[in-house]
């Protein structure tokens, strides 16, 4: 029975993986490109040291800002405003850690905990609007993204925060080596995978931890299933509500660090700042498990990193953002239709049953 | 009822003009109401606009549509590759025809298979974000004049109006600098100056969606599908052709938003949308679902980004942050005699802050207007939340047989 359910789970993201990668396949072909190089070329460079080193950094990023959506998805929330979380945890964290000089451990420390606090507030003010005053969080993370950009470019344009550290690039002053996180370069020689990458797992672990085996967890997934039920058993919903909100700007928070302590070591103008809408997508992807999250955070990654390799072949990289955005929808389709089957399957099964019975007495 | 209708309105625009009249009387900064700045500022509205009223047909069939953003970037890549390849009519059309598609593709998603309305938006933006992109590459990078991230420009052009006989003296009146004279005429010349095609268009397509909304059967079946579609299938009404027509057409919708940007700059350009569908969605919340609350949120958007963007002496965003405080000082003193207390001294704490950095500071950094809309919104929602009153169904997946 709990095979049967674990194939049936399956089966839906398996579905869509099939459909959209033959859909992508159309498209290549509508432009006249040869799809076996194109697959067989991304495959061959995918899979090479330095792609994987990418892809797993790459991953890292994209598994943190997956977690921080799918922590509010367990309780119906949307948190859209991953994005404005997490640059304002990044500028915080990159201007805490350029000022330290401190023993490694310590300063690193620190600045998780200034990338989380800050995220964490920045979600908290989602949070207050709708416990409060009854906004709902999709508007109001909407809108703290935008706001979350001006004052960034204000704090780097235009106070002391930014200085000029490359060709026409304002960003905050670098990030002394002590502090930085660059990791090791244990597949490809030349390129590091980032420290960061061990912290992910752990968080992933404490993720996983939090939801499923303490109680906070299980109120948290009650009040997501039924927020009357939850409430009814004596769970109070808005203190949920803002409790899970600020764990997933906390979780948010963390998502530039990755990149800031392991290739930058400044929060600059350039800094990617849309790294939140993925997380959405594979959050999807996972269900919301941490395991499958990180399955879904290395498959993504590695789309967009093997498509760079396109170019060459003549097709534009984007290629990988049209297939990521056919994998959710299709995704969300097939699991849709196969959660359909199995109530109809359900439902028959229990008619048989009662059926039987009446025929019998 | 329109009489009593049309008095509000009249109150409104009337307090409005006082208001802005102050202020540019105390700044003695005559852009704050120039006949340009008014023109300009529809130019800047009018695509938040039609993403807000795009965002109104699909969920008062009771669809949210987070991919607004999506169909408006589809919109502005139809626009410049039609407009380049046949003029821009034809433009246009692409652009309403790409916005189509993706509502199409929205309505497949959450109205026959039931997924959840924002994921399927979500995805619907990512997809567009990509193809676009994609295409641009593809089409336009050999262009002559094209480039990786834009089009060669677009053909021809919309037809724009200037009625000098009136635009002329009323200018004129506005240089004289009276109070509430001048800027009612600047305002009045703003509307035919450099007057497009497309901004008549969108003001037609508010007063049609007014009336076909709210006045016809054919509005009242369609909210029905967006208040309560099992009564109203239980009444007759095909829930599902009502969506299907309504989230399409907000598709048209958005997608004509965005050939409307693509237009005003004569290319598509990659990001030309910029977070406007968003803006839209944020506008029709603002608006409580109607579209005269939502026309007013974008000129809003509008205004405050033309000043921001115009700012030659540096001294429109301090104009900006005086007429705020005016503002949050009216409703202030309004609240307090409607006994909200609390909200009511908020606004007014607020106001004396912002009047003391009128004061204070020189000239503020562009950044303040830049984030002002987004902050407005939200104090909007914050105090007036409890106040507006989405479609009841808004967000909930339906399926024929299948009772809530």
């Amino acid at each position: 029975m709990n095979f049967r359910r674990i194939g049936t789970s399956l089966i839906a993201p398996a579905v869509g993986l099939f459909i959209s990668l033959a859909a992508t396949a159309l498209i290549l072909i509508a432009i006249g490109a040869n799809v076996i190089t194109i697959f067989s070329s991304m495959w061959t460079y995918g899979t090479s040291p330095r792609a994987m080193t990418l892809m797993l950094n790459l991953a890292t990023v994209y598994f943190l800002s997956a977690l921080a959506v799918s922590i509010g998805f367990k309780m119906n929330l949307f948190n859209i405003g991953v994005n404005g979380q997490y640059i304002l945890g990044s500028l915080a964290a990159a201007v805490v850690a350029s000022n330290l000089q401190l023993p490694k451990v310590l300063s690193i420390t620190l600045t998780i905990l200034t990338a989380m606090l800050v995220g964490a507030a920045w979600a908290g003010i989602a949070a207050w609007l709708k416990v409060a005053r009854g906004v709902s969080e999709v508007i109001s993370t909407i809108m703290l993204n935008f706001i979350a950009i001006g004052i960034i470019s204000y704090l780097i344009v235009r106070t002391s925060i930014g200085t000029e550290t490359g060709v026409n690039i304002r960003g905050t002053k670098l990030i002394p080596e002590s502090g930085m996180l660059r990791g090791n370069a244990f597949i490809d020689p030349e390129t590091k995978v980032y420290g960061f990458f061990i912290i992910s797992i752990f968080v992933g672990i404490a993720y996983w931890f939090l939801l499923n085996r303490t109680r906070f967890g299980f109120d948290l997934r009650a009040t997501g299933k039924s927020a009357t039920a939850a409430r009814t058993s004596g769970v109070q919903s808005t203190r949920m509500i803002v409790t899970a909100m600020l764990l997933s700007g906390a979780i948010a928070g963390l998502v530039g660090l990755p990149y800031l302590l392991g290739q930058t070591g400044s929060y600059n103008l350039q800094f990617p700042t849309e790294w939140g809408f993925i997380g959405i997508a594979i959050a999807l992807l996972g269900r919301n498990n941490p395991l499958g999250i990180a399955v879904g955070a290395i498959f993504v990654a590695f789309l967009d990193v093997s498509s760079g390799q396109l170019v060459l072949e003549g097709v534009p990289r984007e290629i990988s953002t049209i297939m990521q955005g056919l994998i959710v929808i299709v995704v969300v389709i097939s699991y849709e239709v196969v959660r359909r089957n199995q109530v109809k399957s359900e439902q028959r099964s229990v008619a048989r049953a009662l059926a039987k019975q009446e025929v019998s007495a | 009822m329109t009489y009593l209708k049309s008095r509000r309105f009249i109150g409104a625009a009337f307090t409005a003009i006082t208001m802005l009249s102050i202020t540019r009387t105390i700044t003695s900064n005559g852009d704050l109401t120039s006949t340009v700045t008014i023109a300009q500022a529809l130019v800047f509205a009018s695509p938040i606009a039609l993403a807000g009223l795009a965002g109104i047909w699909a969920e008062r069939a009771g669809v949210i549509n987070i991919g607004l953003e999506g169909m408006m970037i589809l919109g502005t890549f139809g626009a410049g590759w039609a407009g380049w390849q046949w003029g821009a009519w034809a433009g246009v059309l692409a652009g309403i025809v790409f916005g189509a598609i993706g509502g199409l593709l929205l309505a497949v998603a959450t109205v026959t298979y039931g997924v959840d309305q924002i994921i399927a938006g979500t995805a619907i933006n990512l997809l567009a974000l990509g193809t676009t992109k994609f295409l641009a590459i593809l089409l336009f990078t050999n262009a002559p004049g094209g480039g990786q991230a834009q089009s060669p420009p677009i053909k021809g052009e919309i037809p724009v109006f200037t009625l000098e006989s009136i635009v002329t003296p009323l200018t004129a009146l506005h240089e004289k600098g009276i109070f509430f004279v001048s800027d009612l005429a600047g305002l009045v010349a703003g509307l035919f100056y450099n007057m497009s095609l497309l901004t008549i268009i969108t003001v037609l397509l508010f007063i049609m969606t007014s009336y076909l909304l709210w006045k016809t059967a054919f509005g009242l079946r369609l909210r029905s599908a967006g208040e309560n579609p099992w009564a109203a299938d239980s009444l007759g009404v095909k829930v599902v052709q009502y969506k299907y027509a309504a989230v399409v057409f907000s598709g048209m919708l958005a997608g004509l938003g965005g050939a409307y940007l693509s237009i005003a700059s004569t290319i598509y350009r990659n990001g030309n949308t910029a977070g406007r569908g968003y803006i839209g969605l944020a506008t029709m919340i603002f608006g409580d679902w109607r579209p005269g609350g939502t026309a007013a949120g974008a000129l809003m958007f509008g205004y405050i980004d033309t000043l921001r963007l115009i700012d030659t002496g540096n001294q429109n965003v301090k104009g900006l942050i005086l007429l705020g405080a005016i503002i949050l000082l009216a409703i202030g003193a309004w609240m307090l005699r409607s006994a909200k207390r609390n909200a009511a001294i908020g606004f007014l704490l607020l106001a004396s802050v912002m009047v003391g950095a009128y004061f204070s500071a020189t000239s503020f950094p562009p950044e303040v207007a830049q984030v002002a809309p987004y902050i407005t919104t939200l104090l909007v929602l914050a105090t007036a939340s409890q106040n507006l009153r989405p479609p009841a169904a808004d967000g909930i997946p339906y399926r024929k047989g299948e009772d809530h």
